[in-house]
């Protein structure tokens, strides 16, 4: 198994530890030549470094991401394959993901926010699905310096250059601004697909002899996994520069996805398996679905499509290059299947063939280069890492910061144009949301609205999780970004379904990174369980570290809801002068990690409030069971900011405002208390509105002609003008990214 | 009544139209842009998308596909050709409409809802409006108009411009938002009016527009009948 070209030697390898600059430690590398008993030469060990590295094995993040609640009686496709996939009713499915693309976007923003929406495509309509929505989850530093604006503005522009162009909305998310994601924003891109159950595929390779085809774009040396460490010795400076950045091509992507969803529909008994080459490319695609169906394959890599010349078995395995997808076509259909491709214009090649035997054999100019155990090498050993309660956890205060309100009217104004609560009109306008003609309830409400065509059901989406919560108790942190989501989807109008979640956390070797992480986890399932939804995908992304400084653990959830009826979808904004205001759910002294104490003193600190579940489990069904029941007029969840902020985003958009008879003092009107909703009714409908509470229900005042915004409180009475509040709020972002 | 609707590779909003047209009784049929016959059509439309990539400029390549020769003979014999956004583009870059679509005065894409006058209430593309100002969703990062002096008045002179941006979202000469040719059978806008045809989806400013198409397509039958 010597390659006729320049590469260093199995030997070389061992003696210069050539796999450590790859992420192999030497306990990994003992490991593969004990088990293969001889050593891999330079292609099966970057194979090996690519499958076991965290990206592709979990290897860290397993013991946390198998403890996931992940079943129920919805759920066809749970976690380990491209997307999860949930049951509608009709004989149609929902299918969901969440990726992160943190890294590619802290260097190349543009390219790696648009490669990001690209990928997440892929994993939708691998699965057979049609996608019809995109949602992205964004952290940035505080816009205090050039370099956050380009980073915002090229983020934005690469997710709008490729969505936009393949022609799927992106219809809501969330973005929030803070310090810690200053070097190391985040940027993670949720997709959701309709599915004929059908049509339901999954990344398997079974049945021997079956053909595996490669089609889309051709691979270059893009992305390639170590490329930079491995180039200095045996390459020259002009690949370096090319493997840095991945390029998206929409139009390509475009006819890939029209294509794949055509056979999967037109085909279905045809097509065995299909997936997305993604992270690690073609061996990571082709490994797993031999793996999971418990088979091996045949790779002829002469036969793979190149851009490039002279690419190396290496180079050809680990590219990154975008917009390829791996099918699994039954033995004999091969020309029906490229026929389709080739209408589209596409490539569509078969460069193998499945094997009963479980091993992964390669083949290159005529001579095998890799020839392995599947299972072997599709699973890393897996790590049981340190973990230690952080210090800031065990001696933080428990005494809530008091806020000093010494001038309501000046601290809503200065709330309503902090970032993270501002509008963020001025960037999802540059996100067509509306193509496809589908969204009900675009960006800007609680959650975006989908209907489904044909149907009287409509699909609720959101994206959602505070990071500073979760720094100060990362167990209920991750409950409320649960919570959260929920309360989104609900005040939309639908009943939650199911999470798929990024979970973004700092370096797990750190043993305090570690134990965010698994607290996160656990915080996760117990709220999912508590409200039935189960966590069916999603990724993890770990080492977001600037100077050795994590990123607040900030695992974003993406939770999907159903309309059984599309007279069920609600919005935020109140309709009627005269409709009467109700607060659902108790408000208490909930300051630290709140958006008040961050504006009052620059910080966070102290423990975290409480987070009662079964209190937030009781307000949810009463405000689902409401606006199901026709009397609902508007419904806002509370979050940031609290009563006061969502009271006034309730007008924005509107020309009218309120007087409110709040019982307690000015800070509390600031509170994050979870568990809330704000609802307007029109007053015939009140005393069947107030049936569906048997607590923690409280009418707070009416909607109002005049645009004016009354506050009565124990101490004091305020009046604000809305539009006023309106221009604050809607212009803040804009005129701070100038 | 049958309509084409022509699906470049790229076109992303040839459904949209298709579903629009659908709900008005039209028979739509997606025609891929291979295809270089289009007699069977009494109107064919353009939609919206990114032909091609639009990698270049927005329907630079399109202009070149083999579908174009048809519309050209399409256009010889009369028939409505309506292109809605990238199908505005591609239908100026194919000189089949006046002027050209260059990148938004502020870079950048755009997506949201905006005011329109209606300046010419009378042609195939309008006369059904009860009112003079509507509402469409506008979704482009080259929509901005561009035509000379000379060529804007003899469009005024000729009453091409169908529609004007009420709050100009892109830099457009004269705020033009839609207009045709000098016979009036052209006709390319950058608002999306198949986007608005639903209740569901909050704005119905689009249906007058298909009604306008729809009442002028049966008056030309009726006549040729006459």
């Amino acid at each position: 198994m010597t390659p006729t070209y320049h590469e260093p030697t199995p030997a070389e390898i061992k003696t210069a530890k050539l796999y450590l600059p790859w992420g192999l430690t030497t306990q990994e590398y003992d490991l593969i030549t004990t088990k293969l008993k001889r050593l891999p030469n330079y292609t099966e060990t970057g194979l090996f470094a690519a499958m076991w590295s965290e990206h592709c094995s979990y290897k860290k993040s397993k013991p946390v991401l198998r403890r996931f609640w992940s079943q129920n009686e919805r759920v066809l496709q749970g976690p380990g394959e491209g997307a999860g996939i949930l049951d509608i009713g009709d004989n149609q499915a929902v299918v969901f993901k969440a990726e992160s693309h943190n890294h590619p976007s802290a260097v190349e923003p543009y390219e790696g926010a648009a490669t990001g929406v690209g990928g997440i495509l892929r994993d939708i309509f691998s699965m057979g699905a049609q996608p019809i929505a995109l949602l992205d989850s964004l952290r940035f530093g505080e816009i205090n310096d050039a370099h956050t604006k380009y980073l915002i503005n090229e983020i934005v522009a690469g997710i709008a250059g490729y969505g936009n162009a393949i022609g799927i909305p992106t219809v809501g998310g969330d973005t929030a601004f803070d310090d810690t994601y200053a070097g190391n924003p985040l940027v993670n891109v949720m997709a959701v697909g309709l599915l004929d159950q059908a049509a339901m595929k999954v990344g398997q390779a079974k049945g021997a002899d079956n053909a595996i085809i490669y089609v889309g774009a051709k691979t270059g040396r893009d992305g390639i996994h170590g490329a930079t460490f491995a180039s200095a010795a045996f390459s020259d400076e002009a690949h370096v520069d090319r493997s840095a950045v991945q390029v998206g091509d929409p139009f390509t992507e475009k006819l890939v996805m029209d294509a794949t969803i055509e056979i999967a529909t037109k085909y279905p008994e045809l097509v065995i398996g299909i997936q997305d080459m993604g992270a690690a490319g073609l061996v990571s695609s082709s490994a797993e679905m031999a793996a999971k169906a418990k088979m091996g394959v045949n790779l002829n890599l002469d036969l793979v499509p190149q851009r490039e010349t002279n690419m190396t078995p290496y180079e050809l395995m680990l590219s990154e290059s975008q917009e390829r997808m791996l099918l699994v076509i039954k033995k004999g259909a091969e020309q029906k299947i490229i026929a389709v491709f080739a209408r589209y214009g596409l490539d569509a090649v078969v460069i193998g063939r499945v094997t009963a035997d479980e091993r992964y054999r390669l083949t290159f100019q005529a001579k095998t280069v890799a020839d392995l155990d599947v299972q072997f090498l599709t699973h890393a050993p897996n790590y049981q890492l340190p973990s230690v309660k952080p210090t800031r956890l065990i001696q933080a205060n428990p005494h809530q910061y008091q806020p000093v309100i010494t001038d309501f009217k000046t601290t809503l104004l200065s709330l309503l144009a902090q970032p993270t609560i501002a509008s963020k009109a001025s960037l999802y306008q540059h996100f067509d949301s509306m193509v496809r003609t589908n969204t009900v309830v675009g960006p800007g409400s609680d959650a975006a609205v989908l209907r489904i065509r044909d149907t009287k059901k409509a699909l609720a989406m959101t994206t959602d999780v505070n990071g500073r919560y979760l720094y100060l108790d990362p167990f209920n942190g991750a409950q409320m970004a649960v919570a959260e989501a929920a309360r989104n989807i609900i005040a939309a109008g639908a009943e939650p379904i199911g999470i798929t979640d990024c979970l973004n956390f700092g370096n797990p070797d750190k043993p305090e990174v570690y134990y965010e992480l698994t607290q996160a986890g656990a915080g996760i399932t117990a709220f999912a369980k508590a409200i039935n939804t189960p966590v069916i995908s999603g990724n993890v992304s770990l080492y977001n570290e600037y100077n050795d400084e994590a990123i607040y653990p900030t695992p974003m959830i993406g939770m999907v809801g159903l309309h059984t009826d599309v007279a069920h979808i609600t919005t935020q904004s109140f309709k009627n002068a005269g409709d009467l205001i109700y607060l659902v759910g108790q408000t208490t002294d909930a300051f630290n990690g709140s958006e008040i104490q961050k504006l009052e003193t620059g910080q966070i600190t102290g423990a975290l409030f409480g987070f009662d579940a079964q209190q937030e489990v009781t307000n949810q069904q009463g405000v689902l069971a409401a606006i199901r029941g026709g009397v609902v007029n508007s419904a806002h969840d509370l979050a940031e900011g609290g009563l006061a902020v969502a009271l006034a985003e309730a007008t924005f958009g509107t020309a009218l405002g309120f007087t409110v008879n709040f019982n307690g003092t000015d800070a509390q009107l600031f509170s994050e208390t979870q568990g809330r909703f704000i609802i307007s009714v029109d007053p015939a409908n009140q005393a069947t509105f107030e049936s569906y509470f048997s607590a923690d229900l409280t009418q707070i005042g009416t909607v109002t002609a005049t645009r004016q915004l009354v506050f009565n409180t124990k101490l004091s009475t305020t009046e604000i003008d809305q539009k006023t509040a309106y221009q604050t709020w809607k212009d803040a972002l804009k005129w701070r990214l100038k | 009544m049958k309509a084409a609707v022509i699906s470049f590779p790229g076109s992303n909003c040839d459904y949209d139209m298709y579903y629009a047209l659908k709900n008005w009784q039209i028979t739509p049929t997606i025609v891929p842009a291979s295809v270089t016959d289009l007699t069977a059509y009494d109107v064919i439309f353009l939609p919206g998308g990114f032909s091609y990539g639009d990698y270049l400029r927005t329907g630079a390549i399109a202009q070149f596909s083999p579908i174009m020769q048809a519309l050209q003979t399409a256009n010889a014999a009369g028939k409505l050709i309506i292109g809605i956004c990238n199908g505005f583009q591609i239908l100026t870059e194919a000189g089949l409409l006046p002027g050209t679509l260059q990148t938004n005065q502020n870079p950048g894409f755009i997506c949201t809802t905006t005011a329109l006058h209606i300046v010419n209430s009378t042609s195939a593309f309008s006369s059904a409006y009860q009112k003079t100002d509507i509402n469409l969703p506008i979704a482009h990062g080259e929509g901005n108009y561009y035509i000379d002096d000379e060529q804007l008045s003899q469009l005024k002179a000729n009453n091409q411009i169908i529609f004007t941006y009420n709050d100009n979202p892109n830099g457009s000469v004269a705020n033009i938002a839609g207009v045709t040719n000098v016979a009036g059978n052209v006709f390319g806008m950058m608002p999306h009016p198949e986007r608005a045809v639903e209740t569901i989806l909050n704005n119905t400013d689009g249906q007058a527009f298909f009604t306008s198409i729809i009442n002028f397509l049966n008056q030309k039958t009726e006549a040729v009948k006459a």
